[in-house]
């Protein structure tokens, strides 16, 4: 407890001194945190990295003007001085009537124990991690003569501790803690070569996938996309994986996140209410989620997070906002606010789950006669404003319902919005590997584009 | 502010700054190879960021992030240890550096080590004034023209985001061969981004530039008004724009920015690291015909104020002008210490890290492909049906099967030689070893980006340049969705 007194204290005297500055109101972010990271390749120990890091960020209001400063610099003399620099700063800043802390009364009440932290995590050893690494990586060189390099496997843990705490007098602090394991094989055949990856990532140590399991995962992975085509460009049905289908509903977050809303960068502006997916789609998002990986206790406002329906039974139902964004669109903050240290806060999601359906993964492949199984994609072509889509994508080609060969240096396009109304599957396959999750997913049309 | 100051070496601010003295260097770092180990580097990085932003028609943030710490280094065969820590003292380096050695063997031969200080190769950005030393209110003012001269230059753009972010970055590193080496690394960026709007429709478009330049580069020649009505113009473009035609087809990138093909199709495929790993799909190809023969790429961190340039690399190594292409031959790799070492390469100045935070990797800095003899408006009209792509959003590769994508976000489709409907972004699609055996013609016009170009790996980020004359590749895979 002493190092939490200690962060109380700095985040006080940062007040403190920002309110004798000239600050009308301010807030503080302390965060503090230990990380391990080691990597092997072919057997042996490539990369062992170890830091601490600390860091505070300060936002001031002078009036309604504001600016924000960061530093890792934490001596009395620091502080008084960052203080006074953040509200020069802030002075030559336009006023925005938009700006300012959240209303007292929406502050969180208390700080519940979300079960983000494990000490497990924090006696963690480097030897541990290592072998674990190992372990991942030799399950995979092992699963087949093909598998013949590796780019190695990486162990990694890391605990923090996030303090924040505001001149409307709100002061709260939680621990979190995670830990990682990934394995990358390459496979090769008739003189081509092919890279995958598995990974495992999770608060609890003991809730990690078993090493063996995620080598022979990746080796599975890389294997299946040797001696990959290009398929003749045509309109098809294309299934995604649960790791891809995620990035579907990653692009939904940011249409919905208030930032884009006011901005006008958004296909989502003017949506609120109407069905933008088939009724069997629901997506939420839930910060309050026992253990998970997007979980935390209250927002970086101090707004308690809770469970925000987004999309229910296809209609859209919920923007996601926080203070800033919510006022400047005359809505109320759904307790999304996020802050790195130095900057001021965004909108960001907790856990982001489109849930799950009744279709098995084999059932969804099944009901394709021709069309795409998708298990990567790469690039950035996604334009939030107008939802139009158009990336590269790696996967296997379906054939009469069966997983027939693999496919690559192919793109799928649409756009965003018509690809949830053409949602057509949902698998049962849900897990919460990573703080947004979604299961298979069927797209009854898209563009492929080949040779 | 917290500024460092300018004129000051930057070795001197770290052993004043921090208290710590050149004979407690040269201990540490000694300290650090003690265990058998083949090399091992301390590095120390103070780092000021301020930012202003513009959206709504007023500047409503400021930010100022002061960043400061030191890594410890030690490499043995092909292991690396590293340890950092924030907390800058001689207390926290010998633990960094005892964590660090973790890696090397248990037994100990002690060593010393006679670091003398070590003058760089090149002077590419000293300013004659920092940009931390022009008024905020000048930087407010610019971004107040931005947002003036956006709408001005057509009623139909409705919002403009704009912001400037001027960086200063003092390192020293200190090498176990015996060097203590500075730099101080200035780095200006403006970005502009216009929301256009009309009947319903929106478009976004988003165009800036920088450097290694002092905070006037920008108001010079009047650059800020030129980004500002490109970024306009690209979403007044978009408006207009039809949907990207699907399948294989004749490509032409503009020069410049597209440029951002070489680092994708090949610029990483060319990183010493997975080369030695043999995980490249150019691995073991030196002096194969890797691209057409019209085709010369180098990557140049040599060259003055450029964003992708430094002085010396991240691990004290001059920067230098590596041939990667030449005439469609494969000539180099980049390199790091650790990979150069291990390959049996030289040293290309390519050992980079985001922050004392990051391991040194090889990365690219400016990289670009040279003018060849064609004029533009030939290439253009050479081609009878086909996408004429002027602007990219950004790209990605996998080094190992060698496919690499990058997003079109200003095209325009070729018709008779003419350029005829603009069309939305596309993905485009390629394999790097064979993209590059397809270019047919390379214009005279090379041009290098404006300076807004970063590239990230193994997650970190570098600021870097990119640059190409005018291209035509036959026959690309243009991800639209209109299959023909």
């Amino acid at each position: 407890m002493g190092l939490d007194m200690q962060l109380e204290d700095v985040a006080q005297q940062l007040l403190a001194a920002a309110k004798s500055a000239g600050a009308t109101a301010a807030d503080v972010v302390v965060a503090e945190g230990d990380s391990l990271e080691t990597g092997v390749r072919l057997g042996e120990i490539e990369k062992l990295k170890q830091s601490r890091q600390k860091h505070l960020g300060l936002r001031v209001f002078v009036g309604d003007r504001s600016a924000v400063t960061s530093s890792s610099d934490f001596s009395a003399a620091a502080i008084r001085q960052l203080a006074v620099d953040t509200c020069e700063l802030a002075k030559v800043i336009a006023a925005d009537p938009f700006g300012g802390l959240p209303e007292a009364s929406d502050l969180a009440q208390s700080v519940p124990d979300l079960d983000l932290y494990d000490p497990a995590v924090a006696e963690f050893t480097a030897e541990a991690a290592i072998e674990l690494a190992k372990e991942a990586e030799a399950a995979a060189l092992g699963a087949d003569p093909r598998i013949t390099n590796s780019e190695g496997a990486e162990c990694g843990a890391s605990t923090s501790r996030v303090l924040y705490a505001s001149s409307l007098g709100f002061l709260g602090s939680y621990r979190d803690s995670g830990v990682s394991l990934s394995t990358v094989p390459i496979a090769s055949e008739n003189g081509s070569m092919q890279r995958d990856y598995w990974y495992t990532a999770q608060r609890r140590l003991s809730a990690l996938e078993a090493p063996g399991d995620v080598g022979r995962k990746a080796a599975a992975r890389a294997l299946r996309r040797l001696n990959g085509k290009q398929v003749k460009t045509c309109a098809v049905p294309v299934v995604f994986d649960p790791d891809v289908a995620a990035s579907l509903i990653r692009h939904l977050a940011g249409a919905v996140s208030g930032y884009s809303l006011y901005k006008g960068s958004s296909f989502l502006i003017g949506k609120l209410g109407q069905r933008i997916a088939p009724e069997f789609v629901t997506i939420f998002d839930d910060g309050t989620l026992v253990g998970r990986l997007g979980s935390k206790p209250f927002d970086a406002e101090g707004l308690a997070t809770r469970r925000n329906v987004v999309v229910e039974k296809g209609v859209l139902k919920s923007y996601l906002f926080d203070t800033y964004s919510a006022r400047k669109l005359n809505s109320r903050s759904t307790g999304n606010a996020a802050r790195s240290v130095g900057s001021p806060p965004m909108v960001s999601t907790t856990n982001f789950i489109l849930e799950a359906g009744t279709s098995t993964p084999q059932e969804i492949i099944a009901s394709v006669r021709d069309g795409l199984y998708v298990t990567e994609l790469i690039g950035m072509g996604v334009n939030g404003t107008t939802g139009d889509y158009s990336r590269g994508a790696v996967g296997l080609w379906i054939e009469n319902g069966q997983l027939a060969y693999p496919v690559e240096e192919i793109t799928i396009a649409g756009n965003l919005l018509e690809m949830y109304q053409r949602l057509e599957m949902i698998g049962n396959d849900l897990d919460y590997r990573h703080s947004v999750c979604a299961p298979t997913l069927k797209i009854a049309k898209m563009t492929v584009a080949g040779s | 502010m917290p500024t460092p100051p300018t004129t000051v070496d930057p070795v001197r601010f770290f052993l004043e700054r921090f208290g710590l003295s050149h004979n407690q260097l040269e201990n540490t770092v000694a300290s650090a190879i003690a265990r058998r180990a083949d090399y091992a580097d301390l590095y120390f990085e103070f780092r000021t960021l301020q930012s202003l932003s513009l959206e709504d028609g007023i500047v409503k943030s400021a930010g100022q992030h002061v960043a400061q710490g030191a890594g410890v280094r030690v490499v043995a065969g092909d292991k690396t240890g590293y340890a950092h820590s924030d907390d800058v003292s001689i207390e926290s380096l010998q633990l960094a550096t005892r964590t660090a050695q973790a890696i090397a063997q248990q037994s100990s031969d002690p060593r010393s080590v006679a670091v003398r200080p070590m003058v760089a190769a090149h002077d590419l950005y000293t300013l004659a004034r920092s940009p931390f030393d022009i008024r905020l209110a000048d930087k407010v003012d610019l971004l107040n023209r931005i947002d003036i001269a956006a709408r001005r230059h057509d009623s139909r753009i409705k919002n403009v985001m704009a912001s400037v972010a001027v960086e200063e970055k003092y390192i020293v590193i200190v090498g176990s061969t015996g060097f203590i080496i500075g730099d101080v690394q200035p780095l200006v960026r403006l970005n502009v981004t216009c929301i256009a709007e009309e009947n319903g429709q929106r478009q976004q478009g988003t165009y800036g530039g920088g450097g290694r330049v002092e905070f006037e580069f920008l108001l010079q020649e009047d650059r800020w008004l030129r980004y500002t009505r490109t970024a306009a113009d690209h979403a007044l473009r978009n408006l207009k724009a039809v949907d990207a035609p699907a399948g294989s087809m004749t490509v032409v990138l503009g020069p410049g920015w597209p440029g951002v093909l070489l680092h994708e199709a090949v610029g990483h495929g060319l990183e010493g690291d997975f080369n030695r790993k043999q995980i490249s799909a150019f691995s073991g190809l030196i002096g194969k015909q890797v691209a057409s023969e019209l085709v010369s790429v180098v990557d140049d961190g040599t060259m003055p104020n450029r964003r992708g340039s430094l002085n010396v690399d991240d691990e004290g190594t001059p920067t230098s002008r590596t041939v990667l292409i030449e005439k469609g031959i494969l000539r180099g790799y980049l390199q790091d210490r650790m990979n150069g070492r291990l390959s049996g390469m030289p040293l290309t100045g390519n050992g980079r890290r985001e922050s004392f935070a990051h391991m040194p990797m090889p990365r690219m800095t400016n990289t670009f492909m040279l003018a060849g003899e064609s004029t533009h408006d030939d290439i253009i009209r050479s081609v009878d049906r086909g996408l004429y792509a002027a602007y990219f959003g950004g790209g990605q590769v996998d080094i190992t099967s060698g496919k690499f994508v990058f997003s079109a976000s200003e095209a325009y489709l070729i018709e008779g030689g003419k350029l005829t409907r603009p069309v939305k972004g596309a993905t485009l699609i390629g394999s790097g070893p064979e993209a590059l055996k397809r270019v047919s013609m390379v214009g005279n016009d090379l041009e290098l980006d404006e300076g807004i170009g970063t590239c990230g790996k193994d997650g970190q980020s570098v600021p870097v340049g990119v640059g190409m004359p005018t291209v035509r590749i036959d026959g690309m895979t243009v991800g639209g969705t209109q299959a023909s």
